[in-house]
């Protein structure tokens, strides 16, 4: 019930970076276009506080985990998406104002949009591997369990948000359903670290 | 049987076989430019189906080949007399050709995001800018934010940046006709190219009548196209229309454009569902809509 648990909330991590990275196209062209260097600035940006992500969620794995400590990353998260919602449209006007290259101006405007709750959201997975192992035997299989999981939850997001979600909803409305699914799976977390039995 | 083959045979050197005498894939498209029968064509696209997105007569490139591409100079009904032109979609360069010829003393400025479709129009579409002509190479919402901080103004601007095989989403918001509104001159006037046939036609109507003050449409039996107009002022009457129609005629007539028939065929009441909900930058799902079934009826009430 436990790695249930544990699996659901990677999955859903995996989910939510897809998708803000999705409508990261759609929140930034009014400023600087949707050419191909739109995208180029956006997925370098979520592969950079991705991979810091990795680094600082593997650190944080070797102090006490629990369940609760993981919560934590997704109430951190809920909340690091928070001024993309409200600051989003000021930020980009104050880019615009002073880079002239769309290349540059969409570069700094995705580092201070998406970077902290991308990091964030990458610390999931390596924390998720930590909660999981038992032994150090298994802990391949359980990596890539895991890393299969939520990368398929990253799949998902991507083909919800671009095929339906967008066609469905605003851009912001879509962001605070995200913002409350991190939110339950912040409760989530905290609720089974006082139910569930730890895994022996 | 003979008479038919001997009519085939006839046909060949009119039609002619097509020639491709250009192929490219740039950042944004495939292009491929085209001679048949004596008309040579830009196309977007490397199917067989590709939309064709401008063409030139070669005997006489004066003739707008396309009757969208003529409908566009409605525009002029509300604005006679432009001294600031902004073409947006640049295409093989047509429009900017004929309106240096009709006004030489505007001001041009192209704006194009490709920069291998100002290659091929200059190459092969005898585009060349004149010295009231300035070419940019850039996103057109990028270009008008920035002439929106600069405070610069046009008074006719052109927008034809849609394809069939795609919209750019940002280019078909209410934000952006506000912004196109902001480097409007007070008399001003916005014309657009559109096709819509799907459920988009309700989302793009519903959004050009929130965009600007006065908008009409225009429509003609022989073309898909419609042609919006946009603009502050209120719409003039009809008589003043015709009596614009009749100045401009004479100077049209060249270019192949019936102006004369388009005071009566605009349109400033049409039908569109209301509940349509409007393209913004939040939500502005233009090609998943335009990829969708028909559900209203698309007749001019």
């Amino acid at each position: 019930m436990r790695r249930a648990v544990i699996f659901v909330l990677a999955f859903t991590g995996g989910f939510t970076i897809m998708s803000v990275e999705l409508l990261g196209g759609r929140i930034l062209a009014p400023w600087f276009g949707s050419s191909v260097h739109v995208w180029g600035s956006i997925i370098t940006v979520f592969m950079l506080a991705l991979s810091f992500g990795y680094l600082l969620g593997g650190r944080l794995s070797l102090m006490e985990p629990n369940l609760t400590r993981f919560g934590m990353l997704f109430f951190a998260g809920a909340i690091l998406v928070g001024p993309l919602l409200l600051f989003g449209d000021g930020m980009m006007t104050w880019v615009f104002a002073r880079i002239e290259d769309p290349r540059y101006g969409s570069l700094v405007a995705s580092v201070f949009l998406f970077g902290l709750p991308t990091v964030l959201l990458g610390m999931i997975s390596p924390y998720s591997v930590r909660l999981l192992i038992r032994d150090t035997h298994h802990s391949g299989q359980v990596a890539g369990l895991l890393y299969f999981v939520s990368t398929l939850g990253s799949a998902i997001g991507t083909l919800g948000t671009s095929f339906y979600f967008v066609l469905w909803f605003a851009v912001d409305t879509i962001l605070i359903a995200l913002i409350v699914l991190l939110l339950l799976c912040g409760t989530l977390a905290l609720v089974a670290d006082r139910r569930l039995e730890p895994a022996p | 049987m003979k008479p038919k083959l001997l009519l085939l045979l006839l046909l060949i050197p009119v039609f002619g076989s097509a020639q491709v005498i250009h192929e490219e894939r740039s950042l944004y498209r495939n292009i491929l430019v085209r001679d048949q029968g004596g008309v040579r064509c830009l196309l977007f696209s490397e199917r067989r189906s590709s939309s064709r997105q401008t063409c030139m007569d070669l005997q006489n490139p004066d003739r707008l080949v396309f009757s969208y591409v003529r409908m566009m100079f409605a525009g002029l009904l509300l604005k006679p007399e432009p001294s600031r032109i902004l073409v947006i979609g640049l295409g093989g360069g047509t429009m900017p050709r004929v309106f240096e010829a009709l006004f030489p003393d505007a001001e041009q400025d192209l704006v194009e995001i490709d920069p291998a479709v100002v290659k091929v129009a200059t190459r092969y579409f005898d585009f060349t800018p004149s010295a009231n002509m300035r070419v940019h190479e850039r996103d057109a919402r990028v270009f008008v934010k920035r002439a929106l901080l600069a405070g610069e103004t046009w008074d006719l601007i052109l927008l034809d940046a849609f394809t069939a095989e795609y919209i750019p989403e940002h280019l078909m918001t209410v934000e952006f006709f506000e912004e196109l509104r902001g480097v409007l001159a007070d008399d001003g006037v916005v014309v657009a190219n559109t096709f819509a046939t799907s459920r988009l036609y309700h989302h793009e109507s519903a959004t050009y009548r929130a965009g600007f003050p006065t908008v009409a449409t225009l429509r003609l039996q022989d073309s898909h196209n419609r042609i919006f107009i946009g603009m502050e002022r209120s719409w003039p009457d009809a008589e003043t229309l015709k009596q614009r129609a009749a100045a401009l005629a004479p100077r049209l007539a060249p270019y192949g454009v019936a102006i004369e028939r388009y005071p009566g065929a605009l349109r400033t009441e049409w039908d569109y569902d209301r509940d349509a909900r409007i393209l913004t930058d939040r939500y502005a799902p233009a090609n998943l809509l335009q990829g969708r079934s028909v559900i209203g009826p698309l007749q001019n009430e």
